[in-house]
């Protein structure tokens, strides 16, 4: 059974963190994911949560406890936003290539310089390639259930995962959220079982240096390489999406809401005009889609629920039939565009997909609002331009002022 | 005090590691896992012990060792700490061990926070005195007038940074300074602190053939006479009281400190040092000399 509560999306994460059982938490404040930090240690000195948490000094030692106290075999979680994340940047990669499965919850921020507390998405968008896997949440009821749905996910194929959503536009803003019951969550996620003990009997060297070519072991095999480690992760990547459906119908069977599918969609099997994004954008879209739609424009939403691994052959079958795709994205590969869209085009070239134009917006930087009302003007405007005068286009910055 | 003779015959450091022939680390490492026994599990960044350490897929230590990233080693062992913590594991003594790079430099912050925070653990630094594996470059740690790769013409223009005084500012359950040069002092330096609970910090001394320009037999001979010269001092602070220990407490009660000539003659790495910078160097020595005699209340 669960119980509707209306909570903030820190609230959120920390309560899922909580139902998780985790055994270890390591996280440094930052807004604005410092209420997560701040529950969790609430829950932590009265007895709620049986579990060592730990007050770490900076961000680069909360990833460098949560690697170890996962190598010894504890379930563990953490928490950051924008520069903090930036600052475990080493550690990300570490923690990917040690195959340690944490969880970490990211309140999307914007970067500095100059300084911005408020929402955007750069901080994850920047960290793509470290080998994490990235879950986006569109409201409040989400991070509840993809903290979940990742430990499970991250706990199976051993790649920690970052469950990200939008700065105070989720992480302060309450929204009622089903709780599931202890009981649920209990049986959805048995504990943590390491896959092997540190061992005195048994010594090992754990992630040492490793060789450009493979080298026999003690009993004359041969061992991966560096090559060879840095390819089992990717090629597990490759085998998460079916994976990740099936936790995703184990986890609707259970609790009543379906996240099988990697991709959010709303009005999008007849869309000629579609919106691309992810986090809360995509909740504003499907706003957009029902005023563009009484207005007689056939638009539709295409979201992101998992943005690593990518699910290219997904978003290029679902936008098949769009004429118009606009990504609207709250951050940017600078020097080029906004990174979804480049990976979507990517997606459409690599399984045959048709040509749509493609056009890309990059909004809500720093906290820049974002109304459903600017997507339909936005949209209104593209429709009221000539072919011609949307090809050229660079990304298009909305409401950027002087 | 033990003699060498009389320390445990198991051994944890097996035949064949990668170090150069004479480096003190694997000498003092030697030790400490004799001391610490195999239920320890050492957490270690990039630097000479990495090597130590092997590679992939073969490794020469008999305890479980994991690594981590350069600035990171008290923050490693912090989380080593909590995991086992928290699936009732206490039997387990932690080890966090990195050179004087990964400590006075870029290991500061971490082990600063780890030590504040109390954190049930055994903190090594071997010092060196440069950063050895990435091919001699200063660091903080390197003395005065030495000669490194980063400081290939003038020379290192500052004094050694006293780290054990900011280690001592944390008010540790047990911290000691020990060398590769006696295993004895050092072997039941490192039983006790495996004895005690909360933060340790061990400072290893650890001649370096390699970095410091001397030939490899002389690994023993250096790391005396540091000590014999007052460069480096043997002791221990607990709660709050030094204590003067071997080499240098017999020193202290004889008075024969040996000037720092022949241990600066003895390295390549002074080669350059005009006798001004000698005699700072003297001055810095005996001033630290005086202050932990004082300190020692002898
Ligand atoms: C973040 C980061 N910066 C730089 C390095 C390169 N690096 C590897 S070992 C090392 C020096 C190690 O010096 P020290 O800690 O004194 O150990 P030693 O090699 O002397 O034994 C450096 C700078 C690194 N691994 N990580
Ligand atoms: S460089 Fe120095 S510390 Fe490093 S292995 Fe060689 S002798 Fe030992
Ligand atoms: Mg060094």
């Amino acid at each position: 059974m669960s119980e509707t509560k209306i909570i903030t999306g820190n609230e959120t994460a920390a309560l899922a963190a909580k139902l998780c059982k985790v055994q270890v938490i390591a996280a440094y404040p930052i807004t604005p994911q410092s209420k997560i930090p701040e529950t969790l240690s609430s829950y932590v000195e009265s007895g709620q949560l049986d579990a060592e948490f730990v007050r770490v000094e900076s961000e680069h030692s909360a990833m460098g406890v949560c690697i170890s106290a996962s190598i010894a075999g504890a379930r563990v979680f953490t928490a950051t936003s924008a520069n903090g994340l930036a600052y475990m940047n080493e550690q990300l990669h570490w923690a990917a290539g040690a195959r340690v499965p944490i969880v970490m919850a990211v309140a999307n921020r914007g970067l500095g310089a100059p300084w911005t507390i408020l929402n955007d998405m750069q901080d994850t968008l920047s960290q793509r390639d470290t080998g994490w896997m990235q879950l986006y949440c569109r409201n409040n009821q989400e991070i509840m259930d993809k903290v979940i749905l990742a430990f499970k996910l991250a706990e199976r194929v051993l790649v920690p995962t970052m469950v990200c959503f939008d700065g105070f536009r989720l992480s302060h803003t309450v929204m009622p959220v089903k709780v599931p019951s202890q009981k649920d969550v209990d049986e959805f996620l048995p504990p943590f079982e390491p896959v092997y003990e540190l061992d005195p009997e048994k010594p090992v060297n754990i992630n040492p240096v490793v060789m450009t070519d493979p080298l026999p072991g003690p009993d004359g095999e041969l061992c991966p390489s560096y090559m060879g480690f840095r390819r089992r992760l990717q090629e597990t990547l490759e085998h998460v999406l079916p994976i990740y459906r099936e936790i995703g119908k184990e986890f609707a069977e259970r609790f009543g809401r379906d996240y099988s599918d990697p991709l959010y969609r709303y009005m999008a099997d007849d869309a000629e005009i579609l919106f691309v994004a992810q986090g809360s954008v995509a909740s504003e879209a499907t706003a957009a889609t029902d005023i563009l739609r009484e207005r007689g424009i056939k638009a539709g939403v295409i979201g992101l629920n998992i943005f690593r691994p990518f699910p290219a052959e997904d978003l290029a079958e679902a936008t098949n039939g769009a004429r118009v795709i606009t990504v609207f994205e709250k951050g940017i590969s600078y020097g080029y565009e906004g990174v979804l869209c480049s990976e979507l085009k990517a997606a459409l070239f690599s399984h045959n997909g048709h040509r749509p134009e493609v056009l890309n917006f990059i909004v809500g930087l720093g906290g820049k609002d974002l109304n459903p009302q600017d997507l339909v003007m936005a949209i209104e405007d593209v429709l009221g331009e000539t072919k011609e005068g949307r090809k050229i286009r660079t990304p298009q910055w909305l409401g950027s002022g002087v | 005090m033990a003699t060498t003779l009389e320390l445990p015959g198991e051994e944890f450091i097996l035949p064949g590691t990668r170090t150069c022939a004479g480096c003190g680390l694997s000498i003092a490492y030697r030790y400490i896992l004799k001391a610490l026994g195999p239920k320890t599990i050492v957490t270690l960044p990039a630097c000479c012990l990495t090597i130590l350490h092997g590679i992939y897929p073969k490794t020469p230590i008999a305890v479980n060792a994991v690594n981590n990233t350069f600035a990171s080693t008290a923050a490693s062992a912090t989380g080593l700490v909590a995991g086992l913590r928290a699936r009732g594991k206490n039997d387990i003594t932690i080890v966090g061990m990195a050179g004087d790079g990964g400590t006075f430099d870029m290991g500061i912050q971490a082990l600063s926070g780890a030590a504040e925070r109390q954190t049930d653990f055994i903190y090594i630094c071997y010092d060196n005195e440069a950063y050895m594996n990435t091919g001699v470059q200063r660091s903080s740690a390197t003395p005065l007038g030495a000669y490194t790769t980063t400081t290939p013409v003038l020379t290192k223009q500052q004094p050694k940074k006293n780290f054990l005084k900011i280690m001592e500012a944390h008010n540790l359950s047990y911290m000691a300074t020990t060398c590769s040069s006696y295993p004895g002092d050092l072997y039941e330096k490192f039983l006790k602190a495996k004895n005690k609970s909360g933060t340790r910090f061990m400072h290893v001394a650890s001649p370096c053939p390699a970095g410091w320009g001397y030939p490899a037999s002389d690994t023993v001979r250096i790391g005396r006479l540091a000590v014999e010269s007052g460069v480096v001092v043997l002791y221990e602070v607990e709660n709050g009281e030094l204590r003067l220990t071997g080499k240098s407490l017999s020193i202290a009660r004889s008075g024969r400190k040996k000037p720092v000539d022949e241990y600066l003659k003895a390295q390549g790495r002074f080669s350059k040092m005009p006798p001004e910078l000698v005699a700072e160097f003297q001055k810095e020595v005996d001033r630290n000399w005086e202050d932990i005699l004082n300190r020692a209340k002898l």
